[in-house]
């Protein structure tokens, strides 16, 4: 008994956008959308553009060129009506350490125009949903840096908005903390995904690979460009039996016959084994190759096989190796 | 017998009320390469800081290459390197400036030994360059280079890869793999559970206090004794429900578009599908997972 998904709109939408800074490409032709119930990474590396991303969706800042789209406001033309549907959690978000909880939520309802009729009985239920109904008095200031970053939440769920952008929230936190905010944002967009017009799209940057594949959808960002773009899963595909795990002895050994092989691209070495990126479909010969000759040289292997990508080596291999 | 390059007993430092490291204690032998991997505030910084005799313990000990780290700190820092998270270059001088500025602290003076450094760290050809024109990956081997000039046996690196893109953070890490082939034991901290995995071992910290230090693998095996499993199911919040409530499941959690849970050694496959049949939920994929650092991490700190 599978119901059918109802339609999904596309509420956050970018065509062909630049922002430059000087002379730095900051946001070089970015195209991109992301549909309600959707959660979309933008994942890279500092510098990469995800903040400006981020910024241009926000209204805070202007693209130079190109056209942006929330809940199908014009960013350009209709900046309030865009704002007044969207959340933004930005990296540098800071509270008033010495409100209390309601009163800080209070204080972005408020400045968004919300009246207490309507914003303390939501706030209510925000607080529950995040997990701080018990701590609606206690002073901002009080918090552990993880209730921080669910007020912070709070503060941006308080509008009921259907796009939520969130700069690098999970940033240098405790992976606890990191934990349940990624269970309370998958929930959010899950739990809310029955009534269309109640499903909430979220667009997220992150510079940490391995919390990427968390998303729906990932945006790889490098100089400005999205890359790639896919669903993990799709992604890592990309890679699909071009990852080998060597294990062995010596290690260094294993290192410099790996890296001699010509259809090695990249040796990563873990602790106590290596992983090497082969060129397509070169991935039994090298299996084939390598094993005598590492045993030719004295060496001793004990395990030579394709294992699934991870996304940071798709990344790596799109962007370049540092062998190169 | 390896050498013990540092032996940590008891190690503490209180800031005022605050315990910023609580009785660490560890080991690192000879041309080991080791992790210290915890988010930020869990006194990886401030462990270094005294293991360089920069600052005093509260409580505790650590000998350092056989030196007290606190009362002979000038001898471990001769003969070890510091990489700082906020490494200091100056960036109206060249590379070539920088370092021989650098290694005149530590009286080094012969040019070969500069150049042997730069090439070491593949920064051949860039010498001329002014610091400031360095992308970030660059200034990262710059830094390193300055760590290095002296030829210390032990190298301190505090989040060296912070901000710098994977590939140039890859690179580093064969660097590192490098010289620790030449033996020299490296120490490095970072708060990427994915980048720890490059480690020899791991040390896991949370709020001041070392939980566990070993291999990944190792690591892995003891903490999650069970299986993690990726489950495609509809609808997903009842899925959640009738895992969190079946017995054998140890975690689980929402993954994007699926579940991710961990169970315990004993369940089998048919077993978690009978949990999730029951609840009348439908099943579209099943499939066995791998455990991340991140699972280790959790399970530890729960």
């Amino acid at each position: 008994m599978k119901k059918s998904a109802p339609v999904s709109a596309v509420l956050i939408s970018a065509l062909d956008v630049q922002r430059a800074f000087g002379a730095v490409r900051a946001v070089d032709g970015l195209t991109l959308e992301v549909r309600s119930g959707e959660i979309y990474g933008l994942v890279g590396p500092d510098g990469a553009g995800k903040t400006t991303s981020m910024r241009l969706f926000a209204g805070a800042l202007l693209p130079d060129s190109g056209a942006m789209q929330i809940c199908g406001f014009d960013l350009a033309s209709d900046v309030e009506s865009a704002r007044s549907t969207l959340g933004y959690l930005s990296q540098r978000f800071s509270l008033y350490e010495d409100l209390t909880v309601l009163e800080n939520i209070r204080f972005f309802a408020e400045v968004r125009g919300l009246p207490s009729a309507e914003w303390l009985p939501r706030c209510l239920e925000i607080l529950e949903f995040v997990g701080l109904d018990e701590f609606v008095h206690r002073r901002a200031g009080q918090l552990s840096g993880g209730m921080k970053q669910k007020l912070g939440l709070a503060t941006a769920l308080v509008t009921r908005p259907r796009v939520l952008l969130l700069d690098e929230p999970t940033t240098g936190v405790d992976p606890v903390t990191r934990q349940d905010f990624w269970q309370l944002l998958i929930r959010l967009v899950a739990v809310s995904s029955n009534r269309e017009a109640d499903r909430v799209a979220v667009l997220i940057s992150t510079p940490y690979m391995d919390e990427a594949s968390r998303c729906h959808r990932i945006g790889f960002m490098d100089g400005g460009r999205l890359i790639a773009e896919g669903t993990p899963g799709a992604l890592r595909a990309r890679l699909s039996g071009r990852v080998l795990e060597l294990r062995g002895a010596p290690l260094s050994l294993l290192r410099s016959t790996a890296h001699q092989n010509a259809d090695v691209e990249d040796v990563q070495a873990f602790g106590d084994h290596l992983h090497l990126r082969v060129r397509e479909r070169t991935g039994a010969r090298v299996v084939k190759q390598l094993r005598p000759r590492i045993e030719r040289a004295g060496g001793k292997v004990d395990a030579l096989q394709p294992i699934p990508a991870l996304l940071e080596d798709v990344f790596i291999s799109l962007t370049g190796s540092p062998h190169a | 017998m390896l050498e013990i390059v540092i032996h940590a007993k008891d190690l503490t430092r209180r800031f005022g009320d605050f315990l910023a490291v609580d009785h660490v204690n560890f080991e690192v032998h000879a041309g080991e390469v080791v992790g210290y991997l915890g988010p930020n505030g869990s006194g990886k910084t401030t462990t270094i800081r005294m293991l360089l005799g920069l600052l005093q313990p509260s409580e505790g000990h650590a000998t350092v290459l056989g030196f007290d780290a606190f009362t002979q700190s000038e001898q471990v820092r001769l003969r070890s390197g510091y990489m700082s998270q906020k490494f200091a270059l100056y960036d109206d001088l060249t590379v070539q400036e920088n370092l021989s500025f650098y290694a005149g602290v530590y009286g080094v003076h012969e040019d070969r030994r500069l150049r042997q450094t730069i090439d070491r760290v593949g920064l051949s050809g860039h010498e001329s360059a002014m610091a400031q024109a360095l992308a970030a990956g660059w200034r990262q081997r710059l830094a390193l280079a300055i760590a290095l000039v002296h030829q210390p046996r032990l190298l301190f690196l505090d989040e060296p890869t912070s901000g710098v893109d994977p590939t140039a953070r890859r690179a580093f890490w064969d660097l590192i793999y490098e010289l620790a082939e030449d033996g020299v034991t490296v120490l490095v901290t970072t708060h990427y559970m994915d980048e720890a995995e490059y480690c020899e071992r791991v040390g896991i910290m949370r709020d001041g206090r070392l939980l566990a230090m070993d291999s990944p693998e190792r690591l892995k095996a003891d903490v999650i004794p069970g299986n993690v499993w990726e489950v495609s199911a509809e609808p997903l919040e009842r899925a959640l429900a009738a895992l969190q409530a079946a017995e054998g499941v140890v975690r689980v959690g929402l993954a994007g578009d699926h579940l991710r849970t961990i169970t315990s050694g004993g369940m089998r496959k048919p077993a978690l599908q009978a949990a999730l049949r029951s609840a009348d939920v439908h099943v579209t994929g099943l499939e066995r997972g791998s455990p991340t650092l991140e699972d280790v991490f959790l399970a530890l700190a729960r």
